[in-house]
């Protein structure tokens, strides 16, 4: 059961091959069996679970199934649940139980899906490894001395080790794309507004998008279709319909434009990814799309932009963290600069102390115009490389990470080494295009990522490219080796 | 632009975080070694370039200034760390 995608269970419960809560037993058994080796869920919610399951078996019965109804899958630590811990992977808020939910956990809740638990990553979403979190790194299912990739490790890690059907996540700078490529699995990072962010927790406000994470690109345009449309809690959610997903993912890829940067082909690509990606342009174009080489001038200045305005825009989020009202509180404040410092010092790990302090740094007097203004220059200089590469062309491809998945502890010590693993996907995070990571293949036995971007509001069509090239090969099937054997 | 212990000191207060002596001078190199990252930002002129602060150029949507929400005092106080009647509580302010 455990090797189905969504679509595929979602055929099994409406055949009465099982029920939602025999599958979700199933699954909650192979999270308590295996998921010690991989430490990709923070909380497991066995008994909501299997409550929920029963009450979407009798939904089925009465004909009631909603297009997630019964599949058991997982959220992210960082999108709120009523009465259930939400961490945010923080020390922070070990003890958060929030009093409302997330608008994308009550879609999902609504369309009949199963909640597992919540998810491990890095903490407040600060992180391309998944090294930073509260709760200890995850590993990644095919190598559990290397990296799953951040800061959505947990989510990845869970998909790629068959311990859930499928998962929310979150894109600030590469952190569904990053571990969806490095545990080879499909991840959609939607256009800025597309999805809500109301019961995000917020790192990165103008960059942070809810996304998804599957087996497949049509597990993704199902998951998509629940989560997605128009909130008005989210006061940067754009009032634009949603498009039904799954009516165009077998459309004909005949004359589709696919733009290849030059700037994503440089020094530093590890050659088992470019090979991954030079045979996943030869299978695209099997399938009529063609293809140009393009420019993106101003990639280089894609990192250096966003850790200029993502920790600024962090150091102002954070700062709602004080000790008062929810969260870690210091024992025996002297004063009340002793309750925030201390409780800050104690519930903040070493990388978000680090962005905050840069953040404080680029919006102090004197440095803001040479660092926050600049940077905001910067960002539409990038985006408008995609505006101009988007009149020649459909869609843009390229890798998704520099790299496979690199041994925990590599990168630690070095946060420019770490945040340069994001090289590039963080551009369109700065330009608020969708983007997704499909798996293309394996590189010294570890997964590889396509990367896939498109115009704003077009995730039909990096859906449909995807689902039509899944179809014609069988990367997306590959399974990491589960410890263990076949639970 | 390399930072010195006495800078982290300066941000760690506008930040309210406490930064130890112990790691006082390892935080500045790593946030030194991460600005001059940064500073490749510096080599491109943007005199004429607007700032983008939203990737659609959105403004922020406006409601009407209408009460949306009950009170939901004792659900948000039940999670905060210390409370007494109605009210969050904090060391003493002003003598």
């Amino acid at each position: 059961m455990h090797t189905l995608t969504l679509a595929q269970a979602t055929q099994g419960l409406e055949n009465g091959d099982f029920s939602s809560e025999e599958i979700t037993r199933h699954y909650l058994n192979r999270i308590g069996q295996l998921d010690e080796h991989y430490n990709s869920y923070i909380t497991v919610t066995a008994d909501a679970a299997i409550e929920q399951a029963r009450g979407a078996d009798t939904e089925r019965a009465k004909g009631n199934a909603g297009t997630l109804c019964g599949i058991p899958m997982a959220h992210k630590d960082l999108f709120c649940t009523q009465g259930v811990r939400t961490s945010s992977g923080s020390r922070m808020l070990d003890t958060f139980v929030p009093p409302y939910n997330a608008t994308i956990v009550s879609h999902i809740k609504g369309a009949g899906a199963v909640v597992l638990g919540k998810t491990n990553m890095d903490e407040f979403a600060m992180g391309s490894s998944n090294e930073t979190s509260w709760y200890g790194p995850v590993r990644n299912p095919w190598d559990i001395e290397r990296v799953p990739g951040g800061s959505s490790g947990g989510s990845a890690a869970a998909i790629a080790a068959q311990l859930a059907v499928a998962a929310t996540a979150s894109d600030t700078g590469g952190s569904i794309r990053q571990p969806a490529s490095l545990c080879g699995i499909t991840g959609l990072k939607p256009t800025y507004g597309r999805v809500s962010r109301y019961g995000m927790i917020a790192f990165a406000s103008s960059l942070d998008q809810a996304g998804t994470m599957t087996r497949t690109a049509e597990d993704a345009a199902i998951l998509l279709g629940a989560m997605a449309g128009f909130d008005p809690l989210d006061s940067t959610s754009t009032d634009i319909a949603v498009p039904d997903y799954r009516a165009t993912l077998n459309d004909d890829l005949s004359g589709l434009k696919i733009g290849i940067p030059d700037e994503y082909f440089s020094e530093g690509l590890h050659p088992g990814t470019a090979a991954a990606v030079e045979n996943a342009i030869k299978e695209l174009e099997k399938l009529g799309a063609t293809t140009r080489r393009i420019s993106l001038p101003h990639s280089n200045l894609a990192v250096p932009c966003y850790y200029v305005l993502a920790p600024a825009e962090a150091s102002a989020n954070l700062s709602r963290f004080d000790g008062v009202r929810y969260g870690h509180r210091c024992e025996d404040p002297e004063d009340l600069y002793d309750l925030y410092t201390r409780s800050r010092e104690e519930g903040f790990g070493d990388e978000v102390k680090r962005r905050i302090l840069i953040g404080a740094y680029v919006l102090s007097a004197g440095f803001y115009d040479a660092y926050y203004r600049k940077a905001q220059r910067i960002r539409r200089l990038i985006k408008n490389d995609f505006i101009g590469a988007f009149y020649d062309v459909d869609v843009i491809l390229g890798p998704t990470a520099p790299s496979p998945a690199f041994k925990l502890g590599e990168k630690t010590s070095d946060p420019v080494q770490m945040y340069l693993e994001d090289i590039y996907t963080i551009a369109t995070n700065l330009a608020g295009l969708p983007a997704m990571s499909i798996p293309a293949g394996l590189a010294e036995g570890l997964p590889v990522g396509l990367q896939l971007i498109g115009q704003d509001f077009g995730e039909a069509k990096l859906l449909n490219i995807a689902h039509r090239f899944q179809q014609a090969t069988d990367h997306h099937l590959a399974c990491a080796p589960i410890i263990g054997g076949d639970l | 632009m390399a930072l010195q212990g006495s800078d982290i000191d300066k941000l760690a207060v506008l930040a309210r975080l406490k930064i130890d002596n112990e790691i006082k001078q390892e935080v500045a190199e790593k946030i030194s070694d991460i600005l001059s990252m940064i500073d490749q930002m510096q080599a491109v002129d943007t005199s004429a370039v607007l700032p983008m602060a939203n990737p659609h150029d959105a403004t922020q949507r406006l409601r009407a200034d209408v009460i949306s929400e009950t009170n939901q005092r004792e659900a948000f106080q039940a999670i905060a760390p210390q409370t007494e009647d109605g009210l969050y509580l904090v060391p003493k302010v002003i003598d």
